[in-house]
């Protein structure tokens, strides 16, 4: 964890209420793909989590939705301003347990924090398979960039306006050779996943923080493994220890 | 050289900074950004007889300047504090530590406090009475003199270590419950605790928290709470620990010129992990810019 002030490089929007933002800063804090930072803004209270999409020796990169009035301001930033972060907060993703055939499946906004995680694996020679799921076709960011890191990318349309109609469940029902999963989306999703993938996995969370880094205890959820922060302790939680 | 030491029932701290219950865990996650010995003491977090979750999520929401959370005393329980917290905490924080204890009944606060006032880590005892968010729990016994005032009889007649009664501000008179804890025998008074609050999402139309409401807590309720302390200052005789929504050096400077003797940051830490530190290190130029050599000659120097 560090705290630090981080420079909006870019921030532009890449899809309807979707931005990319990239910080320069102090990344050596990061430790794993699927872990976020928590941005002070000017006028609000606490902090915005978001998760990294994407890093490297000095460079942060966020996808983020405008959602409400802390996004807005976000996306009314201009390049060249500075944000108070804390940096390399939660737990990520584990690439060790993956097998050769991870599945990766993203939706809608949730989909920032496999991208990293797809390089990792791609760069310990694994070769994954991606899923990507939208509700339609002004919404898709990021599928030529995933293709650009494995040929394996699926996406699907709620409404069928790109790719597959229909969710990421009925792309997953097709596959067999995938040795393990991760997702992050919607929870609606994530319980979809969860009830369709035949092996072991891991899955990202959310809930609404206070602190973000396991202090007060405000994000907590119930698991087989007992309680968990799911900032800290989090937002990573296996297939094994969840309970819906 | 300023002094900022202050004198809690015969307690010295080296200042009067004290994060407060259930912002700063037991200590570990603050630890990684900086040596928390520099702090006066910390409250650690809301601990009961019994192990518990707490409330549903969300249990947080953001409001102007401050945040409301309805937690619910989420804790391992009180042998679990003693057994695994404690001896963890003895590894990196070297002063003596701000029990908090929490309870449903007499009998739990009694049982809690008995079993915590035998720690060597622990130098006062703070039993919450004000905790907004469990149901004919705490808060009961925070809004009723008759019964602030039997907790406090009774957790007293089995401790040996200073007791400080944590109040709620969601009463109509502070001050008689304040001095129904004196008269039952507090070494001192922790105030305030969070203001019940709500903040509704105009997306759904229903409120964020998933309890509905919750304690408001941050530099929002600032005012309220040096208020409250000023009251109590001029009605009692034990020493004050004075919080809510203290977030600079001038905060607590301000907090103890209304009378408190040490002063909790709550919510702050949260939105900023240094929070304290900062503080700390603040203090002494803002004590010189307003004059002042030693903390505790301006408790209460506003009365």
């Amino acid at each position: 964890m560090n705290q630090g002030i981080y420079k909006i490089l870019i921030n532009h929007e890449i899809a309807k209420d979707v931005y990319e933002m990239i910080l320069m800063g102090d990344t050596s804090h990061i430790t794993a793909p699927g872990q976020f930072i928590n941005i002070q803004l000017d006028g609000f209270y606490l902090r915005r989590p978001i998760s990294v999409c994407d890093y490297n020796k000095d460079t942060i990169t966020l996808l983020y939705k405008v959602v409400g009035a802390g996004t807005e301001k976000m996306a009314a930033m201009r390049s060249g301003q500075e944000l108070d972060c804390l940096v390399g907060l939660g737990n990520g993703f584990d690439t060790s347990l993956s097998g050769d055939h991870p599945l990766l499946i993203g939706g809608g906004i949730g989909i920032p924090p496999l991208y990293n995680l797809c390089k990792k694996l791609v760069s310990e020679g694994k070769t994954p398979t991606v899923i990507l799921g939208f509700n339609t076709v002004q919404d898709i960011f990021y599928v030529q960039d995933f293709k650009e890191l494995t040929p394996n990318v699926c996406v699907a349309t709620a409404d069928g306006s790109f790719g597959v109609k229909g969710f990421v469940t009925a792309i997953i029902e097709k596959l067999n050779d995938y040795t393990y999963f991760y997702t992050c989306g919607p929870e609606a999703m994530l319980k979809a996943v969860y009830d369709t993938t035949k092996s072991s996995g891991q899955l990202s969370f959310e809930e609404r923080m206070g602190c973000g880094f396991g202090a007060c205890m405000g994000c907590s959820c119930e698991t087989k493994y007992g309680n968990k922060r799911i900032c800290k302790d989090g937002p990573i939680l296996v297939k094994e220890e969840i309970i819906w | 050289m300023v002094d900022m030491k202050v004198n809690l029932s015969g307690v010295v701290l080296d200042n009067p900074i004290i994060p407060a219950s259930g912002t700063f865990g037991y200590g570990e996650e603050f630890k990684e950004f900086y040596d928390i010995n520099i702090l006066g003491s910390f409250s650690f977090k809301g601990t009961t007889k019994e192990p518990r979750f707490g409330n549903p999520t969300p249990r947080i929401a953001e409001c102007v300047e401050g945040m409301i959370n309805s937690v619910g005393l989420q804790n391992p329980g009180i042998e679990k504090v003693i057994s695994e917290e404690l001896p963890k905490m003895k590894q990196f924080f070297h002063k003596p530590v701000v029990a908090n204890i929490s309870g449903f009944s007499i009998d739990e606060y009694v049982y809690c406090c008995e079993k915590i006032d035998k720690e060597d880590q622990v130098g006062i005892i703070e039993v919450n009475i004000s905790c907004p968010n469990v149901h004919n729990g705490g808060m009961a016994f925070g809004v009723d003199p008759k019964n602030a005032y039997d907790v406090t009889k009774a957790v007293k007649e089995v401790t040996t270590k200073p007791v400080y009664i944590k109040l709620s501000p969601n009463v109509t008179d502070i001050v008689s419950i304040a001095k129904a804890c004196e008269e039952g025998g507090a070494d001192g008074i922790s105030m305030i605790n969070t203001l019940l609050g709500m903040k509704i999402d105009l997306k759904t139309k229903k409120p964020v928290i998933a309890n509905k409401m919750g304690g408001f807590s941050g530099p929002a309720i600032f005012p309220v709470a040096v208020r409250m302390v000023y009251q109590v200052y001029d009605a009692v005789k034990i020493p004050i620990i004075g919080m809510g929504g203290v977030a600079t050096a001038e905060n607590v400077i301000e907090m103890m010129l209304a009378g408190a003797t040490a002063v909790q940051v709550g919510a702050q830490n949260l939105v900023d992990p240094f929070a304290c530190k900062k503080i700390i290190e603040d203090l002494p130029g803002v004590m010189e810019k307003y004059g002042i050599n030693s903390l505790s000659e301006i408790i209460g120097g506003a009365h």
